[in-house]
């Protein structure tokens, strides 16, 4: 402690002023460093999904599908919805912790593009939905599903999956911004999530159903996200199917876009 | 409320911070209730007050962080309301809490925001690992950050105050929580910043700390300025002479207080533990008038001594007589 601090105490001016696209990018090299420095958060990220296609497959399958071989072959495209909707969950705890800690001051207080902070939490996001997605669909594929449509059909899938991840994200950076604890984010999120993603037709084919519920199934936006990912993966998706699973984030995105930066500001 | 204007003469430097009737409302509190500043570059200027007197509002105003309801600022020549981005690019601030990222190692968290200022590569890997030598972090620079001690994330958090040299730092309450060794040697940063031309406004709850590092003080409660000045002219206009008084007998305390009051016309502060009294004595005559009336009156004096008052005691005249003022005004 004894050390002379002139180094760190020399006059730095400020650089040019870098562009909202550098300021991104930093934000985004954060989230993958958390990764990095972090890697237990991704075992909670990827258990309950692991444990939904294990326990639905072979508890459920033989019931609901005949065999669990065919109802993997229904249920996986399901279940990758399902994991990039409860990723968001996550994604606005950490919000909610990174603003109760006041690192969000710093940020608040550069000269930066007020949005990038934002930015680089969907960078975190959408690695964190590659990599759970990753690691459920080669699950999958190991205990015998086949995407009919072939390394396209997944691509395909995978990018309309991401749509979704930045639609719902919305969601969950909105609640973060305005619940300070974290624990209270989750609950609130799951609480909204789990009906939401079961009175839907991931798990199961709605035609049991009672009528009224049936109804709602029908225009559950996460059915239809389903519903489309499941034909990209196995070549049956029309443009229409595609269109209807990507309301839902279009306008998670064009309304909750704008909050999000009025409730930053307004902190 | 009469704002005791201590001394009006500030130097001729151009002013670094200038403040108009700044306001902030939380509902029904008045956080911030009207106050002026104007600090002149390469000062250290504290803002001393007691928890939730308006400190950190005001801080987080001037450093664009909460908007005001009411007056105006300008920071390094830039209007907080007009021109915060270009406040942002001549400030920083050292929040109370730690505005780290604790899963990062300290040389990330600055690497990050050496680039979030515009570094490229080389040049904000150099700046990081300059900044962590400089604040004797260089060991832990690839430990992540919740490991540190109080001491080291406090460094790390002035370290990443000045990655580009800001025009005005701003501090809030910079060594609450630190062991006296971990203080020293952040009062010891503060005055190398200052030397080297940065403007510090620091916020503090110890007069100590306000004593030896401020070059001015504002004393502040109940948002409002109640005074300002240097340590000084503080002590100085809260009375030139204090009588302190220890009793052989605690007992007897709100009684010699009560005298004391009486024969000096004053507000007594009392300390029951050390059964001490001071107060403000016009006079060394008055001074030994009211000794006298005590000894005659027997009671025992333990010590007695005339000097000027401590910090501690010109912020309790200030605060508890405002205080005073408005019970009365409420009665």
């Amino acid at each position: 402690m004894s050390q002379p601090i002139e180094g760190g105490l020399r006059k730095v001016e400020r650089p040019p002023e870098p562009s909202a696209l550098s300021n991104a990018l930093a934000f985004g090299w954060r989230a993958v460093l958390k990764f990095r420095h972090v890697p237990e958060q991704l075992f909670d990220l990827v258990m309950t999904p692991i444990m939904f296609t294990l326990l639905f497959t072979f508890v459920f399958g033989g019931a609901l599908a005949g065999s669990p071989g065919e109802y993997l072959q229904f249920f996986l495209p399901g279940i990758l919805v399902q994991t990039v909707c409860f990723n968001a969950v996550y994604s606005g705890m950490n919000l909610s912790t990174d603003l109760g800690k006041g690192l969000f001051d710093r940020f608040r207080s550069l000269p930066i593009w007020s949005l990038a902070p934002f930015a680089g939490l969907m960078v975190g996001d959408v690695l964190r939905h590659l990599i759970a997605g990753g690691i459920i669909l080669t699950i999958g594929l190991v205990l015998g599903y086949r995407p009919e449509a072939g390394i396209a059909g997944v691509a395909g899938g995978f990018l309309l999956l991401l749509a979704i991840g930045f639609g719902m994200g919305w969601i969950f950076i909105v609640l973060g911004l305005l619940i300070s604890t974290p624990t209270t984010v989750m609950t609130l999120g799951f609480s909204f999530l789990f009906p939401l993603v079961f009175a839907s037709n991931i798990m199961v084919d709605p035609v049991t159903m009672p009528a009224w519920l049936r109804a709602f199934v029908e225009v559950n936006p996460v059915s239809l996200m389903a519903s489309a990912i499941r034909g990209l993966m196995s070549g049956n998706a029309s443009l229409g199917d595609v269109g209807l699973a990507l309301v839902a984030p279009a306008v998670l995105t064009l309304v909750l876009a704008p909050v999000t930066l009025r409730l930053y500001r307004r902190q | 409320m009469d704002v005791q204007t201590v001394n009006t003469d500030v130097s001729s430097r151009p002013l670094a911070i200038e403040a108009r009737g700044l306001a902030k409302a939380y509902g029904e509190l008045r956080a911030v209730d009207g106050i002026d500043l104007a600090v002149p570059e390469g000062m250290i200027f504290a803002i001393l007050g007691p928890n939730g007197a308006g400190k950190t509002t005001l801080m987080r105003m001037l450093a664009t962080l909460a908007a005001p309801d009411g007056g105006s600022a300008r920071v390094m020549g830039h209007d907080l309301a007009t021109a915060p981005q270009a406040v942002r690019g001549s400030i920083a601030m050292t929040g109370q809490f730690a505005s780290l990222d604790e899963d990062l190692t300290g040389r990330e968290n600055l690497l990050l925001l050496a680039r979030l200022w515009g570094f490229r590569g080389r040049t904000a890997r150099q700046r990081a690992d300059e900044l962590l030598e400089s604040f004797d972090l260089t060991d832990a620079a690839k430990k992540q950050v919740k490991s540190y001690s109080g001491g080291m994330r406090r460094r790390l958090d002035i370290a990443a105050s000045l990655v580009v040299t800001p025009g005005v730092l701003f501090l809030d309450e910079p060594t609450t929580g630190l062991d006296p060794k971990a203080r020293q040697s952040v009062w010891r940063m503060i005055r190398e910043l200052a030397g080297s031309g940065v403007t510090i406004l620091l916020t503090t709850q110890y007069l100590e700390e306000a004593d030896q590092l401020a070059e001015r003080i504002a004393v502040i409660d109940h948002g409002r300025k109640i005074a300002e000045g240097t340590s000084r002219q503080l002590k100085a206009a809260t009375g030139s002479g204090f009588l302190h008084v220890a009793l052989a007998d605690p007992a007897r305390l709100d009684e010699a207080a009560g005298m004391l009051e009486g024969c000096l016309r004053g507000v007594a502060q009392r300390s029951v533990e050390g059964a001490e009294i001071s107060i403000v004595a016009p006079s060394p005559a008055e001074a030994n008038k009211a000794l006298a009336a005590l000894i005659a009156d027997g009671i025992e004096l333990a010590d007695f001594s005339m000097g000027s008052p401590s910090l501690d005691e010109v912020f309790f005249a200030l605060t508890g007589g405002e205080r005073r003022v408005a019970e009365e005004a409420g009665a």
